[in-house]
C-alpha cells in the first residue's frame, strides 16, 4: 500500500525531531519490486508452494478443464475440433432447448420439472424425517437401546447407490412367468393400494410410482444418518432448561413448544438453507441407475437428459453443454445466496 | 428428581418407542429379506413364501458365485481401486490442506478460492466425460492402459475433505510448530511429526470418506473402463442385475436356485465387509457430519 504523506515521517520522542519512517520505506520497496518480493519469498519457502502443486494440479485438470469444455455450450458442436477451435454459435443451442418447440425443447422442460419437484417433495418429505427422528431418539433414555436403534437407522447409508438401488430394483421387480412380483409389490397388492396387474408390470416401470419410490428410498437411506446432527443439537440442550419448564407447570407439548424446538431453530434454518441451496442438483447416479425409457416422464432429470443428448453425438454436446450451464448457472446461484442467508441468519458460514 | 410421568409424556414415550422400532426395523428388513432369499430354495423364492426367515435352505447360490471367476475379479479390482484410489487423495489433500492453512502462504485466498468453487460450480456429466476421454487418450499415450489407474487418479477428489483437513491443521497449537522448528525440523518433518499425529482423528474420517466413496463408485467407473476384466464391484453388481432381471436371459435358467437368489447372493457379498467393519467406524462417521458443517 503506497503510504499517505504523514506515514513518511514520524515525530522521535527523544530528539523531538521528525525522521524517516523505516516501516514505510520496506513497504514501499515491497510495493515497488511486488513480484520480486513474491519470487524470493517463494523460493525461501519452496517447500511450502511444492506441497500445494499436486492439489492445484489435479483440480485444474480434473475439475477446471471440464469447466474449459462447458463453453462448448456457445461453440457449434464438431468432434474433430477443440472447443477453441470450434465456431461461435452464441446461444443458439439455449434457445434450441428454451424455445424450441420440438420434442427436445419439451423433454428439457419435462427435465426441468422433474428436477425441481424431486427436489421439491425431498423438501417437503424428506427434511422433516431427520427432525422428527432425532425428537424420537430423545425420549429414548435407556443408552443401549438408542445406539442399537440408532446403527440400524444409520445402516443404509454405507450402502452404495448400486446396492441400494438394486435393492429398491428386486423388492419392486415386475411378475414374470418364472418369477412372482417384488415382495413389497405383494405387500402393497395385499394391503389393496396397487391392482395385481400394476404389481405384475413392474413399480418401476410405471411412472406414477418413480416420484414416491425415489423418496421413500431416499427416506430409508438418509434419515436416520441425517437426524445425527439434529439428534446433537438436543442433546445440547441443558437439563436445567427441561426442570425450569416443569416447575412453570409446563407439559411435553409446552416443553416441545418451548425449549427443544427453539434449541434446534438455528440447526434447521441452516440445513434447510442448504437443502434449498442444493435444490437443483439431483444425484444422477440414482436417477441413473432407477429410471427407464418407460419413467422418463417422472424421472428424467436435467443431468440425464443432457448425459443422453450429450452421447447422442453430432449437435448434441453443444446441447447438453447448454443445458448443464443453465442448470448448473441457477444452481451455483442458489448455493451462493442460500450461504449468504445461512452467515446472516447465524453466522454461520457453510464454506 | 424422580416423578411420575404425565399423560401427554407418557403417549409421547410410547409413540416414540413405536415409531422408532417400526422405522429401524424397515431400515434393517431389505437387508435380511435380501440374506434370507439368497439362502432359500428355488420354488419359495419364485412364489414369495419368504417374507423373512429361509425356507428350503441351499447354498448353491453363493457356491456359484465363489466359482465365478469374474467376482473374485471385481473383488480384488474394487479393492485396488479403493487402496491406492485412498492413498493417492490423501497424500494430495494431506500436503494441499498443510500448505493451505498457514497463514504465510502468499495467495492463499485465492487459492482457497480456486478450491471452494469446485463446490459451487461442478461442470456437469457430459464436459466430464469428454475430458475423461482426454485424460484416458493422454494416459495411453504415456503406456497406462489399465484404466483403474484413470479412476485412481483422475477422480473422486473432493474439496470438501480438503476444508475439513484445513480446519483441522488450523486449530493445531502454533507453539508446537515453533517448538518443532527450534528444535530444527524441517517443513517435511513439522508436517510428518506434528500435525498428522495432532489431527489423526480428522484425518482418520477423511480417510474413511475417501474410502467409501471409492469403494460405492460406479458410474464413472462403468463409462470409464472397457474391460470387464478391470471393472469394479458396484459395476459388475449392476451388470448382472441387469442380466438376471431380463426375462428373456433368463428363460433357460435350471439351477436349483432363482435366478433373484443369485442377485441377492451377489448383494450380500458385496456388503459383508462393510458390516463387519461398520461397528468400528460409525462413530467416525456420526463425528464427520459435525465437523463439516462449521467453517470459520
Amino acid at each position: 500500500m503506497k503510504g499517505q504523506a504523514g506515514d513518511y515521517l514520524i515525530l522521535d520522542q527523544a530528539t523531538g525531531r521528525y525522521r524517516e519512517n523505516p516501516e514505510q520505506v520496506v513497504r514501499d520497496d515491497v510495493e515497488k519490486h511486488y513480484w520480486l518480493h513474491v519470487g524470493r519469498t517463494i523460493v525461501k519457502d519452496w517447500r511450502l508452494y511444492v506441497m500445494l502443486v499436486p492439489m492445484l494440479l489435479v483440480f485444474l485438470f480434473w475439475r477446471y478443464f471440464p469447466m474449459y469444455e462447458l463453453l462448448g455450450c456457445f461453440k457449434v458442436s464438431d468432434d474433430t475440433l477443440a472447443v477453441s477451435d470450434q465456431l461461435f454459435s452464441g446461444f443458439s443451442y439455449f434457445k434450441r432447448l428454451l424455445v424450441g418447440g420440438d420434442s427436445l425443447s419439451s423433454s428439457f422442460w419435462m427435465a426441468m420439472r422433474n428436477t425441481f419437484l424431486l427436489s421439491f417433495y425431498g423438501l417437503c418429505f424428506g427434511f422433516p424425517m431427520p427432525i422428527i427422528l432425532a425428537l424420537f431418539f430423545n425420549e429414548v433414555r435407556s443408552n443401549a437401546v438408542r445406539s442399537g436403534l440408532q446403527v440400524m437407522t444409520y445402516l443404509p447409508k454405507f450402502m452404495s447407490t448400486v446396492v441400494m438401488t438394486s435393492l429398491v430394483t428386486m423388492l419392486v421387480k415386475q411378475g414374470s412367468s418364472i418369477s412372482q412380483m417384488g415382495i413389497v409389490s405383494q405387500a402393497l397388492e395385499h394391503m389393496g393400494l396397487i391392482t395385481k396387474e400394476v404389481g405384475n408390470a413392474g413399480l418401476l416401470n410405471n411412472p406414477a410410482f418413480f416420484r414416491a419410490i425415489y423418496q421413500i428410498s431416499g427416506i430409508w437411506e438418509g434419515a436416520g444418518y441425517d437426524s445425527i446432527v439434529f439428534f446433537a443439537a438436543i442433546i445440547a440442550i441443558s437439563p436445567t432448561s427441561y426442570e425450569a419448564a416443569q416447575i412453570d407447570g409446563a407439559n411435553k407439548w409446552a416443553q416441545m413448544r418451548y425449549v427443544v424446538l427453539p434449541s434446534m431453530l438455528s440447526t434447521i434454518v441452516i440445513m434447510l438453507i442448504t437443502r434449498i441451496g442444493s435444490l437443483l442438483n439431483i444425484g444422477y447416479e440414482k436417477v441413473i441407475l432407477l429410471y427407464n425409457t418407460r419413467t422418463y416422464v417422472t424421472a428424467d432429470v436435467i443431468s440425464t437428459l443432457a448425459y443422453r443428448t450429450g452421447l447422442a453425438g453430432g449437435a448434441g454436446k453443444g446441447i447438453a453443454s447448454a443445458a448443464e450451464m443453465m442448470n448448473n448457472v441457477v444452481g451455483m446461484l442458489l448455493v451462493i445466496g442460500a450461504n449468504t442467508i445461512a452467515r446472516k441468519a447465524s453466522n454461520t458460514s457453510l464454506y | 428428581m424422580k416423578r411420575k410421568l404425565e399423560v401427554s409424556e407418557l403417549i409421547f414415550k410410547v409413540i416414540s418407542y413405536l415409531l422408532l422400532t417400526v422405522f429401524a426395523l424397515c431400515c434393517l428388513y431389505p437387508f435380511v429379506y435380501a440374506i434370507s432369499a439368497s439362502i432359500s430354495g428355488r420354488h419359495v423364492v419364485e412364489y414369495n413364501e419368504v417374507v423373512l426367515f429361509p425356507k428350503a435352505v441351499q447354498f448353491d447360490a453363493f457356491a456359484g458365485m465363489f466359482k465365478n471367476n469374474m467376482f473374485w475379479n471385481a473383488y480384488s479390482n474394487t479393492l485396488f481401486v479403493t487402496l491406492y484410489g485412498t492413498l493417492w487423495a490423501m497424500g494430495v489433500s494431506i500436503l494441499g490442506a498443510y500448505a493451505l492453512s498457514k497463514k504465510r502462504l502468499l495467495f492463499r485466498k485465492t487459492f482457497n478460492f480456486f478450491l471452494v468453487f469446485t463446490m459451487w460450480f461442478s461442470a456437469g456429466i457430459v464436459p466430464q466425460y469428454l475430458n475423461y476421454l482426454q485424460t484416458q487418450t493422454v494416459f495411453r499415450s504415456i503406456g497406462i492402459m489399465d484404466d483403474k489407474w484413470l479412476v485412481v487418479i483422475a477422480m473422486g477428489m473432493a474439496a470438501m475433505n480438503i476444508i475439513l483437513l484445513r480446519n483441522a491443521f488450523e486449530n493445531v497449537p502454533s507453539e508446537i510448530e515453533e517448538a518443532a522448528i527450534v528444535d530444527g525440523a524441517t517443513e517435511t518433518q513439522v508436517l510428518s511429526k506434528v500435525y498428522v499425529p495432532m489431527s489423526k482423528s480428522t484425518i482418520a474420517t477423511v480417510a474413511l470418506f475417501f474410502a467409501i466413496s471409492r469403494w460405492n463408485g460406479y458410474f464413472w467407473a462403468r463409462r470409464m473402463i472397457s474391460n470387464q476384466y478391470e471393472h469394479p464391484l458396484q459395476v459388475f453388481i449392476r451388470l448382472q442385475l441387469e442380466m438376471y432381471t431380463d426375462p428373456d436371459q433368463m428363460t433357460g435358467w435350471s439351477a436349483n436356485y432363482a435366478s433373484d437368489s443369485a442377485i441377492y447372493a451377489l448383494i450380500v457379498c458385496s456388503i459383508i465387509p462393510i458390516l463387519i467393519i461398520y461397528p468400528f467406524i460409525q462413530k467416525y462417521f456420526a463425528k464427520g457430519t459435525n465437523v463439516g458443517g462449521v467453517k470459520e
